[in-house]
Protein backbone atom coordinates (compact mmCIF):
# COMPACT_ATOMS: atom_id res chain seq x y z
CA UNK A 1 0.00 0.00 0.00
CA UNK A 2 2.44 2.33 1.11
CA UNK A 3 5.08 1.67 -1.94
CA UNK A 4 1.61 2.65 -4.31
CA UNK A 5 1.58 5.96 -2.49
CA UNK A 6 5.34 6.28 -2.70
CA UNK A 7 5.22 5.57 -6.94
CA UNK A 8 2.34 7.86 -7.00
CA UNK A 9 4.21 10.55 -5.29
CA UNK A 10 6.88 10.21 -7.64
CA UNK A 11 5.01 10.66 -10.21
CA UNK A 12 4.23 13.49 -9.15
CA UNK A 13 7.37 14.87 -8.57
CA UNK A 14 8.20 14.20 -12.00
CA UNK A 15 5.53 15.79 -13.54
CA UNK A 16 6.13 18.71 -11.75
CA UNK A 17 9.75 18.83 -12.23
CA UNK A 18 8.59 18.60 -16.03
CA UNK A 19 6.32 21.50 -15.50
CA UNK A 20 9.29 23.58 -13.69
CA UNK A 21 11.41 23.41 -16.96
CA UNK A 22 8.38 24.06 -19.53
CA UNK A 23 6.90 27.06 -17.88
CA UNK A 24 7.76 30.17 -18.74
CA UNK A 25 6.82 32.07 -16.00
CA UNK A 26 9.23 32.63 -13.69
CA UNK A 27 6.58 33.19 -10.85
CA UNK A 28 4.83 29.79 -11.74
CA UNK A 29 8.48 28.12 -11.83
CA UNK A 30 9.28 29.22 -8.08
CA UNK A 31 5.92 28.01 -6.73
CA UNK A 32 5.98 24.76 -8.42
CA UNK A 33 9.57 24.41 -7.08
CA UNK A 34 7.84 25.04 -3.42
CA UNK A 35 5.41 22.21 -4.56
CA UNK A 36 8.46 20.24 -5.82
CA UNK A 37 10.20 20.39 -2.16
CA UNK A 38 6.51 19.51 -0.42
CA UNK A 39 6.60 16.33 -2.60
CA UNK A 40 10.12 15.51 -2.39
CA UNK A 41 9.47 15.86 2.31
CA UNK A 42 6.39 13.51 1.99
CA UNK A 43 8.54 10.76 -0.31
CA UNK A 44 11.88 11.56 2.76
CA UNK A 45 9.18 10.92 5.45
CA UNK A 46 7.64 7.79 3.29
CA UNK A 47 11.25 6.29 3.52
CA UNK A 48 11.46 7.02 6.79
CA UNK A 49 14.03 10.16 6.56
CA UNK A 50 11.70 12.10 9.10
CA UNK A 51 14.92 14.33 10.30
CA UNK A 52 15.45 14.93 5.55
CA UNK A 53 11.75 15.32 5.51
CA UNK A 54 11.95 18.40 7.87
CA UNK A 55 14.77 20.30 6.33
CA UNK A 56 13.61 19.78 3.08
CA UNK A 57 10.02 21.33 4.09
CA UNK A 58 11.43 24.09 6.29
CA UNK A 59 14.39 24.88 3.70
CA UNK A 60 13.24 23.65 0.27
CA UNK A 61 9.64 24.77 0.43
CA UNK A 62 9.99 27.36 3.09
CA UNK A 63 12.69 29.86 2.98
CA UNK A 64 14.06 29.07 -0.39
CA UNK A 65 10.44 30.27 -2.10
CA UNK A 66 10.76 33.47 -0.04
CA UNK A 67 14.52 33.90 -0.87
CA UNK A 68 13.11 33.04 -5.15
CA UNK A 69 10.41 35.13 -4.33
CA UNK A 70 13.00 38.25 -3.12
CA UNK A 71 15.52 37.60 -6.37
CA UNK A 72 12.10 37.29 -8.60
CA UNK A 73 10.97 41.13 -7.34
CA UNK A 74 14.51 42.07 -8.49
CA UNK A 75 14.17 40.55 -12.39
CA UNK A 76 11.77 40.06 -14.83
CA UNK A 77 8.52 37.94 -14.70
CA UNK A 78 9.10 36.29 -17.71
CA UNK A 79 11.97 33.71 -18.81
CA UNK A 80 13.59 35.03 -22.22
CA UNK A 81 12.94 33.07 -25.23
CA UNK A 82 15.82 30.85 -25.65
CA UNK A 83 16.30 30.85 -29.72
CA UNK A 84 18.89 28.32 -30.59
CA UNK A 85 21.74 26.07 -29.30
CA UNK A 86 19.10 23.54 -27.70
CA UNK A 87 20.59 20.52 -29.16
CA UNK A 88 23.51 20.47 -27.54
CA UNK A 89 21.95 20.22 -24.17
CA UNK A 90 19.46 18.06 -25.46
CA UNK A 91 22.16 15.44 -26.31
CA UNK A 92 24.18 15.80 -22.91
CA UNK A 93 21.10 15.74 -20.75
CA UNK A 94 19.76 12.18 -22.89
CA UNK A 95 23.44 11.00 -22.84
CA UNK A 96 23.41 11.49 -18.98
CA UNK A 97 19.84 9.87 -18.40
CA UNK A 98 20.38 6.80 -20.15
CA UNK A 99 23.98 6.37 -18.17
CA UNK A 100 22.05 6.99 -14.46
CA UNK A 101 19.25 4.37 -15.68
CA UNK A 102 21.53 1.84 -16.76
CA UNK A 103 23.99 2.24 -13.29
CA UNK A 104 20.66 2.36 -11.48
CA UNK A 105 20.58 -1.95 -12.61
CA UNK A 106 23.27 -2.09 -10.25
CA UNK A 107 21.65 -0.18 -7.19
CA UNK A 108 20.80 -2.50 -4.56
CA UNK A 109 16.50 -3.07 -4.29
CA UNK A 110 15.03 -0.29 -1.75
CA UNK A 111 15.20 -1.50 1.57
CA UNK A 112 17.79 -3.95 1.39
CA UNK A 113 19.53 -5.20 4.45
CA UNK A 114 22.23 -6.69 2.41
CA UNK A 115 22.88 -3.30 0.59
CA UNK A 116 26.48 -2.31 0.90
CA UNK A 117 25.91 1.03 2.55
CA UNK A 118 23.70 -1.38 5.62
CA UNK A 119 26.91 -3.31 5.65
CA UNK A 120 29.17 -1.20 6.30
CA UNK A 121 29.08 1.12 9.59
CA UNK A 122 25.29 1.44 10.05
CA UNK A 123 25.24 -2.13 12.30
CA UNK A 124 27.69 -1.12 14.42
CA UNK A 125 26.08 3.08 14.68
CA UNK A 126 22.71 1.25 15.28
CA UNK A 127 24.35 -0.90 18.05
CA UNK A 128 26.92 1.02 19.47
CA UNK A 129 24.67 4.90 20.06
CA UNK A 130 23.34 3.71 23.14
CA UNK A 131 26.31 3.10 24.44
CA UNK A 132 28.36 5.80 23.85
CA UNK A 133 26.26 8.76 23.16
CA UNK A 134 23.15 7.36 24.66
CA UNK A 135 20.34 9.12 22.73
CA UNK A 136 17.44 7.85 20.87
CA UNK A 137 17.68 9.66 17.66
CA UNK A 138 20.68 7.54 15.71
CA UNK A 139 20.50 9.99 12.93
CA UNK A 140 21.47 12.85 15.27
CA UNK A 141 24.22 10.89 16.82
CA UNK A 142 25.57 9.98 12.97
CA UNK A 143 25.78 13.85 12.09
CA UNK A 144 27.02 15.58 15.09
CA UNK A 145 29.19 12.92 16.78
CA UNK A 146 30.78 10.44 13.96
CA UNK A 147 29.92 12.53 11.21
CA UNK A 148 30.92 15.49 12.69
CA UNK A 149 33.89 16.34 10.44
CA UNK A 150 31.00 16.31 7.42
CA UNK A 151 29.08 18.14 9.64
CA UNK A 152 31.68 20.86 10.09
CA UNK A 153 31.74 21.04 6.51
CA UNK A 154 28.28 21.40 5.65
CA UNK A 155 28.01 24.40 8.36
CA UNK A 156 31.59 26.03 6.27
CA UNK A 157 29.65 25.62 3.14
CA UNK A 158 26.40 27.47 4.40
CA UNK A 159 28.95 30.27 6.03
CA UNK A 160 30.79 30.71 2.55
CA UNK A 161 27.68 30.50 0.50
CA UNK A 162 25.90 33.69 2.84
CA UNK A 163 29.22 35.32 2.31
CA UNK A 164 29.15 34.85 -1.07
CA UNK A 165 26.00 36.29 -1.65
CA UNK A 166 26.32 38.86 0.72
CA UNK A 167 29.44 40.17 -1.83
CA UNK A 168 27.54 39.81 -4.96
CA UNK A 169 24.40 41.47 -3.46
CA UNK A 170 26.32 44.18 -1.02
CA UNK A 171 26.83 46.14 -4.52
CA UNK A 172 24.81 49.29 -4.26
CA UNK A 173 21.83 49.07 -7.38
CA UNK A 174 22.79 51.22 -10.27
CA UNK A 175 19.68 52.50 -10.56
CA UNK A 176 17.83 53.59 -7.28
CA UNK A 177 14.22 52.84 -7.51
CA UNK A 178 12.00 55.67 -5.68
CA UNK A 179 8.41 55.18 -4.72
CA UNK A 180 8.99 52.08 -4.59
CA UNK A 181 10.90 50.93 -1.53
CA UNK A 182 8.85 53.44 1.14
CA UNK A 183 5.53 51.42 -0.31
CA UNK A 184 7.79 47.92 0.43
CA UNK A 185 8.57 49.30 3.61
CA UNK A 186 5.50 49.32 4.82
CA UNK A 187 4.81 45.46 5.11
CA UNK A 188 1.70 43.97 5.24
CA UNK A 189 0.28 47.08 7.74
CA UNK A 190 -2.64 47.91 6.46
CA UNK A 191 -4.01 44.41 5.94
CA UNK A 192 -5.33 43.52 9.09
CA UNK A 193 -6.46 39.94 9.29
CA UNK A 194 -2.92 38.77 7.67
CA UNK A 195 -1.18 40.70 10.16
CA UNK A 196 -3.34 39.30 13.13
CA UNK A 197 -3.04 36.02 12.55
CA UNK A 198 0.75 36.31 11.56
CA UNK A 199 1.59 38.13 15.07
CA UNK A 200 -0.59 35.44 16.74
CA UNK A 201 1.93 32.62 14.84
CA UNK A 202 5.40 33.98 14.79
CA UNK A 203 5.75 33.42 18.65
CA UNK A 204 4.77 29.54 18.01
CA UNK A 205 6.73 29.07 15.05
CA UNK A 206 9.80 30.57 17.08
CA UNK A 207 8.50 27.69 19.70
CA UNK A 208 8.67 25.34 17.27
CA UNK A 209 11.78 26.52 16.39
CA UNK A 210 13.31 26.19 19.92
CA UNK A 211 11.60 22.49 20.45
CA UNK A 212 13.21 21.64 16.91
CA UNK A 213 16.91 22.41 17.94
CA UNK A 214 16.55 20.94 21.39
CA UNK A 215 14.49 17.96 20.80
CA UNK A 216 17.04 16.69 17.84
CA UNK A 217 18.35 14.27 20.39
CA UNK A 218 15.06 12.45 21.02
CA UNK A 219 13.21 12.99 17.89
CA UNK A 220 13.66 14.12 13.98
CA UNK A 221 15.14 17.44 14.38
CA UNK A 222 18.42 19.78 14.99
CA UNK A 223 20.18 22.53 13.92
CA UNK A 224 19.88 22.68 10.35
CA UNK A 225 15.66 22.55 10.84
CA UNK A 226 15.02 24.68 13.58
CA UNK A 227 17.31 27.50 12.23
CA UNK A 228 15.87 27.13 9.07
CA UNK A 229 12.21 27.30 11.17
CA UNK A 230 13.28 30.33 13.33
CA UNK A 231 14.47 32.21 9.76
CA UNK A 232 11.24 31.52 8.87
CA UNK A 233 9.51 33.51 11.68
CA UNK A 234 11.83 36.54 11.72
CA UNK A 235 10.53 36.66 7.93
CA UNK A 236 6.98 36.41 8.34
CA UNK A 237 7.47 39.10 10.85
CA UNK A 238 9.30 41.05 8.56
CA UNK A 239 6.67 40.65 5.62
CA UNK A 240 4.22 41.63 8.46
CA UNK A 241 6.19 44.33 9.73
CA UNK A 242 8.18 45.58 7.18
CA UNK A 243 11.88 44.74 6.70
CA UNK A 244 12.69 48.10 9.08
CA UNK A 245 11.29 46.75 11.78
CA UNK A 246 13.12 43.18 11.66
CA UNK A 247 16.52 44.71 10.91
CA UNK A 248 15.05 46.93 14.09
CA UNK A 249 14.90 43.91 16.33
CA UNK A 250 17.90 41.68 14.71
CA UNK A 251 20.35 44.19 13.18
CA UNK A 252 22.79 43.20 10.47
CA UNK A 253 25.77 42.92 12.96
CA UNK A 254 23.83 40.87 14.97
CA UNK A 255 22.91 38.78 11.65
CA UNK A 256 26.71 38.68 10.67
CA UNK A 257 28.02 37.93 14.58
CA UNK A 258 25.04 34.64 14.27
CA UNK A 259 26.64 33.74 11.09
CA UNK A 260 30.30 33.92 11.83
CA UNK A 261 29.66 33.03 16.09
CA UNK A 262 27.83 29.33 14.96
CA UNK A 263 30.52 28.34 12.70
CA UNK A 264 32.99 29.29 15.36
CA UNK A 265 31.32 27.45 17.93
CA UNK A 266 31.80 24.53 16.16
CA UNK A 267 34.78 25.00 15.58
CA UNK A 268 35.66 25.72 19.16
CA UNK A 269 34.22 22.75 20.40
CA UNK A 270 36.43 20.83 18.31
CA UNK A 271 39.67 22.94 19.21
CA UNK A 272 38.43 21.89 23.00
CA UNK A 273 38.28 18.41 22.43
CA UNK A 274 41.83 18.96 20.95
CA UNK A 275 43.02 20.82 24.20
CA UNK A 276 41.35 18.59 26.58
CA UNK A 277 43.52 15.68 25.25
CA UNK A 278 41.54 14.15 22.56
CA UNK A 279 41.25 14.50 18.62
CA UNK A 280 39.71 17.30 16.77
CA UNK A 281 36.00 16.98 17.23
CA UNK A 282 36.11 14.62 20.24
CA UNK A 283 33.58 15.13 22.63
CA UNK A 284 34.45 12.82 24.87
CA UNK A 285 36.73 14.10 26.59
CA UNK A 286 34.76 17.46 27.43
CA UNK A 287 33.74 16.12 30.45
CA UNK A 288 34.85 13.26 32.96
CA UNK A 289 31.98 11.01 31.69
CA UNK A 290 32.66 10.38 28.37
CA UNK A 291 28.77 9.66 27.57
CA UNK A 292 27.96 13.35 28.94
CA UNK A 293 30.59 14.74 27.60
CA UNK A 294 29.74 13.62 23.49
CA UNK A 295 26.23 14.54 24.62
CA UNK A 296 27.53 18.17 25.58
CA UNK A 297 29.55 17.91 22.22
CA UNK A 298 26.08 17.54 20.16
CA UNK A 299 24.39 20.40 22.09
CA UNK A 300 26.86 22.97 21.55
CA UNK A 301 27.62 22.05 17.48
CA UNK A 302 23.84 21.44 16.96
CA UNK A 303 23.15 25.13 18.72
CA UNK A 304 26.13 26.11 16.44
CA UNK A 305 24.65 24.80 13.44
CA UNK A 306 21.01 26.27 14.04
CA UNK A 307 22.82 29.90 14.92
CA UNK A 308 24.70 30.39 11.44
CA UNK A 309 21.70 28.69 9.55
CA UNK A 310 19.39 31.04 10.78
CA UNK A 311 21.54 34.08 10.76
CA UNK A 312 22.67 32.76 7.06
CA UNK A 313 18.82 32.44 5.75
CA UNK A 314 18.36 35.76 7.16
CA UNK A 315 21.14 37.74 6.05
CA UNK A 316 20.51 36.28 2.33
CA UNK A 317 16.62 37.41 2.72
CA UNK A 318 18.18 40.95 3.69
CA UNK A 319 20.28 41.21 1.28
CA UNK A 320 17.48 40.86 -1.73
CA UNK A 321 14.83 42.81 0.14
CA UNK A 322 16.99 45.44 0.46
CA UNK A 323 17.39 45.96 -3.32
CA UNK A 324 13.88 46.14 -4.03
CA UNK B 1 -15.26 -0.71 16.58
CA UNK B 2 -17.73 2.10 16.81
CA UNK B 3 -14.98 4.62 16.92
CA UNK B 4 -13.77 3.03 14.09
CA UNK B 5 -16.07 3.28 11.98
CA UNK B 6 -17.13 6.61 13.30
CA UNK B 7 -13.41 7.42 12.34
CA UNK B 8 -13.55 5.51 8.81
CA UNK B 9 -16.69 8.32 8.13
CA UNK B 10 -15.10 11.40 8.92
CA UNK B 11 -12.19 10.26 7.13
CA UNK B 12 -13.94 9.21 3.97
CA UNK B 13 -16.33 12.12 4.13
CA UNK B 14 -13.00 14.66 4.26
CA UNK B 15 -11.50 12.91 1.50
CA UNK B 16 -14.55 13.52 -0.33
CA UNK B 17 -14.91 17.08 0.51
CA UNK B 18 -11.18 17.85 -0.71
CA UNK B 19 -12.04 16.10 -3.75
CA UNK B 20 -14.77 18.23 -4.51
CA UNK B 21 -12.81 20.84 -4.23
CA UNK B 22 -9.96 19.69 -6.46
CA UNK B 23 -12.59 19.39 -9.17
CA UNK B 24 -13.92 22.76 -7.94
CA UNK B 25 -11.02 24.50 -8.51
CA UNK B 26 -10.28 22.85 -11.47
CA UNK B 27 -13.57 23.47 -12.96
CA UNK B 28 -14.97 26.53 -12.07
CA UNK B 29 -15.07 29.53 -14.32
CA UNK B 30 -13.16 32.78 -12.40
CA UNK B 31 -10.17 32.96 -10.33
CA UNK B 32 -12.61 34.21 -7.18
CA UNK B 33 -15.09 31.42 -7.64
CA UNK B 34 -11.94 28.82 -8.09
CA UNK B 35 -10.51 29.78 -4.97
CA UNK B 36 -13.91 29.85 -3.25
CA UNK B 37 -14.32 25.92 -3.97
CA UNK B 38 -10.62 24.78 -3.05
CA UNK B 39 -10.69 27.03 0.29
CA UNK B 40 -14.18 26.29 1.72
CA UNK B 41 -13.67 22.46 1.19
CA UNK B 42 -10.27 22.47 2.13
CA UNK B 43 -11.25 23.56 5.59
CA UNK B 44 -14.47 21.32 6.11
CA UNK B 45 -11.90 18.44 4.67
CA UNK B 46 -9.38 19.07 6.97
CA UNK B 47 -11.43 19.35 10.07
CA UNK B 48 -12.78 16.13 9.18
CA UNK B 49 -10.16 14.36 8.15
CA UNK B 50 -7.82 15.56 11.49
CA UNK B 51 -11.14 14.74 13.93
CA UNK B 52 -11.12 11.04 12.00
CA UNK B 53 -7.57 10.61 12.46
CA UNK B 54 -7.64 11.58 16.03
CA UNK B 55 -10.30 8.88 16.58
CA UNK B 56 -7.94 6.41 15.69
CA UNK B 57 -5.05 7.72 17.69
CA UNK B 58 -7.48 7.98 20.74
CA UNK B 59 -6.78 9.73 24.14
CA UNK B 60 -2.98 9.89 23.62
CA UNK B 61 -0.36 13.12 22.84
CA UNK B 62 -1.15 12.57 19.39
CA UNK B 63 -4.40 13.80 19.96
CA UNK B 64 -3.57 16.89 21.52
CA UNK B 65 -0.69 17.20 18.64
CA UNK B 66 -3.51 17.23 15.95
CA UNK B 67 -5.55 19.23 17.68
CA UNK B 68 -2.98 21.52 17.51
CA UNK B 69 -2.28 20.62 13.50
CA UNK B 70 -5.81 21.39 13.22
CA UNK B 71 -5.93 24.97 14.80
CA UNK B 72 -2.70 26.06 12.80
CA UNK B 73 -4.85 24.51 9.94
CA UNK B 74 -7.41 26.69 10.55
CA UNK B 75 -6.26 30.03 11.35
CA UNK B 76 -4.01 29.40 8.22
CA UNK B 77 -6.14 28.34 5.69
CA UNK B 78 -8.36 31.42 5.50
CA UNK B 79 -6.11 33.99 6.17
CA UNK B 80 -3.98 32.45 3.26
CA UNK B 81 -7.32 32.51 1.05
CA UNK B 82 -7.88 35.95 2.43
CA UNK B 83 -4.49 37.41 1.30
CA UNK B 84 -4.73 35.53 -1.94
CA UNK B 85 -7.97 37.21 -2.51
CA UNK B 86 -7.03 40.62 -1.55
CA UNK B 87 -3.69 40.35 -3.70
CA UNK B 88 -6.12 39.84 -6.76
CA UNK B 89 -8.18 42.37 -6.00
CA UNK B 90 -5.57 44.58 -5.34
CA UNK B 91 -3.35 44.10 -8.60
CA UNK B 92 -7.03 44.97 -10.32
CA UNK B 93 -8.20 41.74 -11.13
CA UNK B 94 -12.51 42.19 -10.68
CA UNK B 95 -15.13 39.67 -9.36
CA UNK B 96 -17.29 38.99 -12.38
CA UNK B 97 -20.83 37.64 -12.41
CA UNK B 98 -20.83 37.64 -15.77
CA UNK B 99 -18.48 34.13 -16.63
CA UNK B 100 -17.40 34.32 -19.99
CA UNK B 101 -15.66 37.53 -19.53
CA UNK B 102 -14.00 36.36 -16.34
CA UNK B 103 -12.06 33.27 -17.60
CA UNK B 104 -8.58 33.95 -17.12
CA UNK B 105 -5.73 31.27 -15.71
CA UNK B 106 -5.00 31.62 -11.83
Amino acid sequence: MIIVFAVFLLTLLVLTAVAVVRTENLFVAVMLMAIFSLLMATNFFILDAADVALTEAAVGAGVTTVIFLGALALTAEQEKPIVSGRWLPLAVVSVTVLVIIYASFDQPRLGDPGAPAHQHVAPWYLEKTAEFIDIPNIVTAVLASYRGYDTLGEVFVVFAACIGVLFLLSVPPVKPQKSKSSDNSSGLRHHLIPQVVGRLLVPFIFLFGLYVQFHGEYGPGGGFQAGAIIATGIILYALLEGEAAALNAIPKSVLMAMVCGGAMLYGMVGVAGMILGGNFLDYSVLHSDPVIGQQMGIILIEAGVGITVCGALLSIFHAFAERD
Amino acid sequence: MLLDILSWILLCLGGGFVLVGGIGALRMPNFYTRMHAASLTDSTGSILIVVGVMCQAGLSLATIKLLTILIFLLLTGPTATYALANAALLSGMKPQADTDEGRSSS
